[in-house]
């Protein structure tokens, strides 16, 4: 027995050096982790259970049977994180580049197979040269298997990308099909052409950081949810993710300890201004009446004109979508719907219920919006806040005119409840415009029309922009102080928590993609 | 998460008339202005090498006559004449690469 053991060991130490000394210094060198120092650092300690150790390659071609490719560059296993299980993989740069050759991806596949049928979430940390060519066609149709997985697991159980590394050409496929992906400034690199095929077609020259860093993905394509400067803080971020989240979609999240919101430091009178032209960071209003006054934000780097992201009312994770006026006045526009219509999609998947923050003037007017798309994109929210069947709680703080106010989950798309701060002005467009369309004679024929532009929008302002005619149609279900709006909120949510609705039997809709 | 740089300055939009105090965007600075379209220039839809000229300067031509030859992804597309008329400049020889909306040929 001593022997066989002995044995044992000797296999899974040459197994465990992946691709050697040499490449482990080289990897470390670029400031980057080892593939199992990244587990580790991931999951609660000492939880890591690695499966598929002493997995071989199936190359055949190109003299790659006499190759020896430990794991094939890739580690597999289970763990925890905060307590709960997960299903992990991490490809391991340091054996072939963590290329993806066909046993690679059968032990992704595998594992991903694990955490769909034991319904725990599925973490993926990508760092890998891309396929491995000499593989031939059976690269293509590991990415392939994986691609057909995430699309299974959408909405099922909960996908995480991190991005440690090279994720380039159809790798990046999957990270895109996830819920959240994770990057690292100056490690992590997404594209599907690479610097190098640019310059030589097109003679542009650029680096792979202009071209899919961090930053990049995180501020310009959206690509990527969370942004961090270092690994170790990309895992905390990926922990306080999960602290969110539920595990898979017949769970609810994890309730915490309820605390109040520190209205000390987040004090709705001086955060809040009531003058609508004003700016405000829409941040700190969340921050003003959630537990403990933590916000965590996705995307929010990404269209920052709309904020969403986790908090907690009463120890209960709720998902929060907000317009911000600091930005772009907090207008909806073709990058901001994509980022909320989403975010709307996974909490409704995932039995978050939903709070709306509504504060915005309108869409962005421009050629390049309508060109871009603006409608069908626009649309996506309207599809999204419709089709969401969660508890969906809105508050209309300030302004909500013409197509923004129904978008940002009205009554009318069937939000459960609607609350309205007495600021708020709900119409069907800014007082200015309104009034220069509907006493547009008037102001014409006047003996001094800029002095009756003024009155004329002064008297809309009035009448119109205010809560209460949407009230009296009970558009608006109460007009609340803000300082009542905590308990408003965890009593729709308490009062919510068996809710069903039933929608339409159908295979699937056709979203506005 | 905190966010690490410093706090850009107060800008304005207007919209609906109304003008509102706000940040800008880096998208939003570095939008394109639009330009109407202009039938008489031609412009590469696909970044690649040119392959062969057909024509020269000061040659009539027939909407559909075929003008250049432009290899991308591996396909030889043919470039042709959008309207009826002169091809005042040819900005392009054959061999060279270009980018995607590059300005093939002027016409009249």
């Amino acid at each position: 027995m001593t022997k066989k053991t002995t044995d044992l060991k000797k296999r899974m130490r040459d197994a465990l050096m992946g691709g050697g000394q040499v490449a482990i210094d080289k990897q470390k060198a670029t400031g980057k982790m080892t593939a199992r120092e990244r587990i580790i650092a991931l999951v609660d300690p000492k939880s890591f259970h690695e499966y598929d150790l002493f997995v071989e390659h199936a190359g055949k071609d190109f003299n790659m049977g006499d190759k020896y490719l430990p794991g094939d560059g890739v580690i597999t296993g289970t763990g925890t994180i905060n307590g709960y299980p997960v299903c992990i993989y991490a490809q391991d740069f340091t054996v072939a580049g963590g290329s993806l050759g066909w046993m690679h991806a059968k032990k992704i596949t595998k594992i991903m197979d694990h955490a769909m049928k034991l319904k725990v979430p599925i973490i993926g940390i990508n760092d890998s040269g891309g396929a491995r060519i000499q593989e031939g066609v059976n690269s293509l149709a590991g990415y392939g298997e994986i691609f057909y997985r995430n699309t299974q697991a959408s909405g099922v159980i909960p996908q995480i990308s991190v991005i440690l590394g090279p994720c380039a050409g159809g790798a990046v496929y999957s990270p895109a099909l996830t819920d959240y992906v994770f990057v690292v400034d100056k490690i992590s690199k997404m594209f599907i052409t690479g610097p190098e095929v640019i310059k030589t077609v097109l003679g542009e020259e650029i680096s792979m950081e202009e071209l899919g860093g961090a930053r990049v993905q995180s501020e310009i394509t959206g690509n990527a949810h969370f942004f961090a400067e270092s690994e170790q803080e990309c895992f905390e971020q990926i922990k306080t993710l999960c602290s969110f989240i539920p595990w898979n979609n017949m769970k609810k999240a994890e309730p915490f300890p309820k605390k109040p919101p520190r209205t000390r430091s987040y004090n709705i009178d001086s955060i809040f201004p009531t003058n609508p032209r004003q700016p405000y960071d829409v941040k700190d209003v969340i921050k003003a009446f959630v537990d403990d006054s933590e916000f965590f934000e996705v995307q929010s780097m990404f269209a920052a004109n709309i904020v969403i992201g986790f908090a907690r009312l009463n120890g209960n994770t709720v998902g929060f979508v907000a317009n911000q006026p600091l930005v772009l006045a907090g207008v909806l526009d073709v990058d901001s719907s994509t980022k909320a219509a989403r975010f709307i999609r996974y909490c409704d998947s995932f039995n978050v219920p939903l709070v709306t923050l509504v504060d915005l003037p309108g869409y962005l007017p421009g050629v390049d919006q309508e060109h871009a798309g603006v409608i069908r994109h626009g649309a996506k929210m309207l599809y999204a806040y419709s089709e969401a069947t969660v508890p969906k709680m809105t508050v209309i703080l300030r302004k909500a005119y013409g197509g923004g106010y129904i978008a940002m989950c009205s009554s009318h798309l069937r939000a459960d409840f609607v609350f309205a701060w007495p600021t708020a002005e709900i119409a069907v467009m800014g007082p200015e415009g309104a009034a220069n369309i509907i006493f547009r004679n008037e102001i014409k024929n006047a003996e001094n029309p800029e002095e009756m532009r003024k009155l004329k929008i002064k008297e809309y302002k009035e009448k119109f922009a205010n809560p209460y005619v949407a009230a009296a149609y009970g558009y608006v279900d109460a007009v609340i102080e803000p300082a009542e709006t905590r308990n408003m909120l965890i009593h729709a949510l308490e009062i919510s928590a068996e809710k069903a609705e039933v929608r339409p039997n159908k295979k699937h809709g056709i979203p506005p993609f | 998460m905190e966010e690490n740089n410093e706090a850009p300055a107060l800008k304005s939009i207007i919209i609906d008339n109304v003008k509102y105090k706000t940040r800008l965007t880096k998208k939003f600075m570095a939008r394109k202005v639009y330009e109407p379209i202009d039938l008489k220039k031609v412009y590469s839809f696909i970044p690649g090498t040119i392959l062969k000229v057909h024509i020269k300067e000061g040659a009539k031509v027939k909407q559909g006559t075929k003008l250049l030859e432009l290899e991308a992804m591996k396909m030889a597309n043919n470039i042709v004449a959008p309207i009826d008329g002169v091809v005042a400049k040819i900005n392009v020889k054959s061999g060279d690469l270009v980018p995607k909306n590059f300005l093939l040929v002027e016409m009249e």
